[in-house]
């Protein structure tokens, strides 16, 4: 059991994760310098972990939309509309907790629309997604009427900058979420649904499995997530940006989702590798600025990373180095049995 | 080398996929100036055949002779040159282009480098006209009928190649007319000395056009005949390869009584897919289901299933009247399906051994009572051990088990469920042999244990040796029951030939 325990630690994703921060810590040596202040840590291991967070958080439901062999192209404009619902409303003088929830149901709804487009309406998903990622925008730029909403809010601001235990409030909410995700999919039958219609999802409405109901909770679950990341956002700037807020970070959630080894084709997928994607990303960002490379290396030297971590997970590189030893496995079967 | 008259011929051609044979020694000529039509069920290796006559594949043994001169075709646009066109099912030209455009593409007539448009159209006209076509060669290909898309197809082929043309299911999608229409076509060009090969699976159109028959069964050539000799019941007869003659040990079966009836059709029946039909179906019985591919026994299963929901009559499942629009509410009664494509509708190719063994279970649990990786390792291993499934891991992806192996696991994802009631759509269908025989086992001992079961199968001898009674489609339609001593090939190859419903009685 523990030995199996190590081997799921052994993937690549993780060597891809710490050779990423190795390579910070060699060009800028007080990386993993982290220091108490305030009642909350500080250090760029601690930024990565907060600023990976919105990205993290929007993964953790793109990686089932993507199981299914789908994409969800418009979390990054329903960022911008929850957060453009949160301020607004905080600013029109409700309850910040009334505005959080609104925030949180405006989300939900938008990824129920995907997922009516796509699992009942039949739209590929790509298009389905496409044209929320375009209307989004706009109707955060109804709700803000143009203009940044600024607000003083307490509440909104703790969970864009607050701290718990320690550790940054985006932080927490990520880990959470990570965890009450992985719990839904893996200790329900969810995730091995999600599995069985990204694969063949002919034989998997043979096979009795309702994969309309299926496709609309992973639509809902990635609206959900990308509402959260939205208040986040709003949170720590203090202020609902239409135009900017979440801008392109629907690619950065697709590629963080790859990274983790999830195929755009469907199948196979893990909600804990997707965060780790989310944080490679952020690794690399936070390490070209801290490492003092001029900025405008950073989109290339990121590239660069990417195309290298996609080397090792593709097919080729498993077929020169096979990284599962099959015939020992049979072993542990037979004796299992 | 003798002269043989062929214009194009296979001498002893062999083709080797993995272990499997697809073609073994074939022997095939064409004359020029005849429709030679080319039969055989999926898999019997005709489009193999084709390939190789039209150079996509090279043969592992045996020649391609051109004019009784041995060739080497290295693709269909080599074999172009030597004369010979392929039209395939789907017409593979350009919609969104003019039929001019379609008729020269690849050579189109040109001027000081450029396209010569006015001539080319010019052309087309001509070329069209001769086919009986009066359409303007500027038009939108897509905008006309698939039959007119047919024949701009041939005119295409025979335009480019002039001696062969070999039509594989042409007529799938056409209607009678569109059929008529081709056949016109296609006679005026036999007329003309062209050497045409005809690939269907309907009789009416062989005996309706084709002069000799070539019948091809698991890859071997079965024999050569021609039309003038032959009768539908002996080529139905050559297609499955059954003897009149043969005597199944049927009175076993007869004897049996049957159990207390679990389900009822009633003028169970879909629009555009299979005429109503009646069938009461008791425990502990095999009711075998017979008929040529494109009959409606796939689409009759499907029915059954509620994966195509039937439109008109009505289903009694242990008396009660239900109603079944979908998988879920089938499996919901105590059904199971294992359909006919194992890679498109069965497997979960990257899923594993085990996960692919209890997903029916759990969709029939639901979302929340998930089985356990221990559960899942106990049910996925105590029903591959009975279906004695060769996988060296259950954790190991579907994917990688041989056509049998996979088989056995979509029956064991069927028997995790505890069914009452499984339809097999081609259960022993490219499969080996030791598989084919585990499979047959578990059939009957299934019907021993009083399940009742739907078995959708072309072997014929199989169908016989376990059915206790034999239901036969033809045209969509199910037109006969055989009981008893009916149930042997003989009776069923004439039921499935015979024109004229109740004949077989």
């Amino acid at each position: 059991m523990t030995r199996r325990m190590l081997g799921r630690l052994a993937n690549p994703q993780l060597l891809a994760l710490v050779g990423v921060l190795l390579i910070n810590w060699l060009l800028f040596p007080s990386f993993f310098r982290v220091t108490w202040q305030d009642g909350r840590l500080f250090g760029s291991v601690i930024d990565v972990l907060n600023r990976g967070a919105p990205v993290a958080i929007l993964s953790i439901g793109m990686v089932g939309v993507i199981a299914t062999k789908g994409v969800d192209l418009s979390v990054g404009a329903v960022m911008a509309v929850a957060g453009a619902v949160a301020a607004s409303l905080v600013v029109a003088g409700y309850p910040a907790p009334v505005a959080v929830i609104a925030a949180l149901l405006v989300g939900l709804l938008c990824g129920l629309w995907n997922g009516f487009l796509v699992a009942v309406l039949d739209i590929q998903p790509i298009v389905a997604t496409l044209v929320l990622m375009v209307a989004g925008r706009g109707i955060a730029q109804l709700i803000t009427q143009g203009f940044i909403v600024t607000f003083n809010d307490p509440l909104l601001i703790f969970i864009g900058t607050g701290s718990f235990l320690g550790l940054p409030m985006a932080t927490v909410i990520a880990l959470v979420l990570l965890v009450l995700v992985t719990l839904l999919v893996r200790k329900t039958a969810i995730g091995l649904f999600i599995e069985a219609v990204g694969v063949n999802r002919a034989a998997a409405s043979l096979a009795g499995i309702r994969s309309r109901m299926l496709l609309i909770l992973v639509y809902a679950l990635s609206g959900l997530c990308a509402a959260i990341a939205g208040i986040i956002v709003a949170g720590d700037i203090r202020g609902a940006d239409a135009n900017n807020a979440g801008l392109w970070l629907e690619l950065d959630a697709i590629l963080a989702v790859v990274i983790g080894g999830t195929s755009l084709l469907g199948g196979r997928f893990s909600v804990p590798l997707a965060v780790v994607g989310a944080l490679i990303i952020q690794a690399m960002n936070t390490g070209i600025l801290v490492s003092g490379f001029p900025p405008e290396f950073n989109l290339i030297v990121k590239a660069g990373m990417i195309i290298l971590i996609l080397l090792i997970q593709s097919p080729l590189a498993t077929r020169i180095a096979p990284r599962r030893p099959q015939r020992a496995r049979i072993g542990v079967q037979r004796t299992a049995k | 080398m003798s002269e043989t008259g062929y214009v194009l011929e296979a001498r002893g051609v062999v083709k080797v996929f993995g272990n499997h044979v697809a073609l073994d020694k074939v022997n095939f000529g064409l004359m020029p100036g005849e429709v030679h039509a080319l039969l055989g069920e999926n898999g019997a290796g005709k489009s193999t055949l084709i390939k190789v006559l039209t150079g996509a594949y090279q043969p592992d043994g045996g020649e391609v002779l051109v004019e009784s001169q041995p060739v080497t075709l290295n693709n269909p646009q080599h074999a172009q040159t030597y004369g010979i066109g392929t039209v395939y099912q789907e017409v593979n030209l350009l919609p969104n282009r003019s039929v001019a455009e379609n008729l020269y593409l690849g050579h189109q007539p040109t001027r000081y480098g450029f396209v010569d448009r006015r001539r080319m159209e010019r052309d087309a006209r001509t070329v069209l006209a001769r086919y009986g076509l009066d359409l303007d060669p500027g038009s939108e290909l897509g905008t006309h009928s698939v039959a007119v898309q047919q024949i701009v197809a041939i005119a295409r082929a025979v335009e480019l190649s002039g001696k062969v043309l070999i039509l594989d299911e042409p007529t799938a999608s056409l209607d009678r007319n569109e059929v008529e229409r081709l056949f016109d076509v296609v006679r005026s060009l036999k007329a003309q000395g062209l050497a045409v090969v005809f690939i269907t699976h309907f009789l009416d159109q062989v005996f309706a056009i084709a002069d000799r028959v070539t019948v091809l069964r698991n890859g071997r050539l079965i024999e050569t005949r021609a039309l003038t000799d032959v009768t539908r019941t002996d080529v139905v007869r050559l297609m499955l390869g059954k003897d009149i003659s043969f005597s199944g040990a049927t009175a076993l079966e007869e004897a049996r009584p049957a159990g207390e009836v679990l389900l009822d059709f009633r003028n169970y029946g879909r629009k555009r897919s299979v005429h109503p039909f009646n069938l009461t179906i008791h425990k502990g019985e095999v009711i075998g289901v017979a008929g040529l591919l494109g009959s409606g026994r796939t689409e009759m299963a499907r029915i059954m299933f509620g994966a195509d929901p039937a439109d008109e009559g009505e289903v009694r499942v242990a008396g009660q009247k239900t109603a079944i629009d979908n998988p879920t509410d089938a499996i919901s009664r105590g059904f199971g399906f294992c359909p006919e494509d194992r890679k498109a509708e069965g497997i979960f190719g990257e899923l594993s051994v085990r996960e692919n063994i209890v997903i029916a279970l759990q969709g029939k649990l639901g979302w929340f009572s998930a089985l356990n990786r221990d559960e899942q390792m106990e049910i996925a291993g105590r029903f591959g051990e009975a279906m004695d499934i060769r996988a060296a891991s259950l954790d190991m992806p579907v994917k990688l088990l041989s056509g049998g192996n996979q088989q056995k696991v979509i029956l064991s994802r069927w028997l995790a469920t505890d069914p009452a009631f499984l339809i097999l759509d081609e259960p022993t269908r490219g499969i080996d042999v030791g598989a084919h025989a585990e499979i047959v086992r578990t059939i009957n001992r299934l019907r021993d244990e009083g399940l009742a079961l739907v078995v959708i199968s072309s072997e014929l001898d199989e169908v016989v040796a376990y059915s206790s009674r034999i239901v036969v489609m033809r045209d969509r339609e199910m037109v006969a029951e055989l009981h008893g001593e009916n149930i042997n090939p003989g009776v069923i190859v004439q039921a499935i030939a015979s024109n004229q419903t109740g004949a077989s009685a």
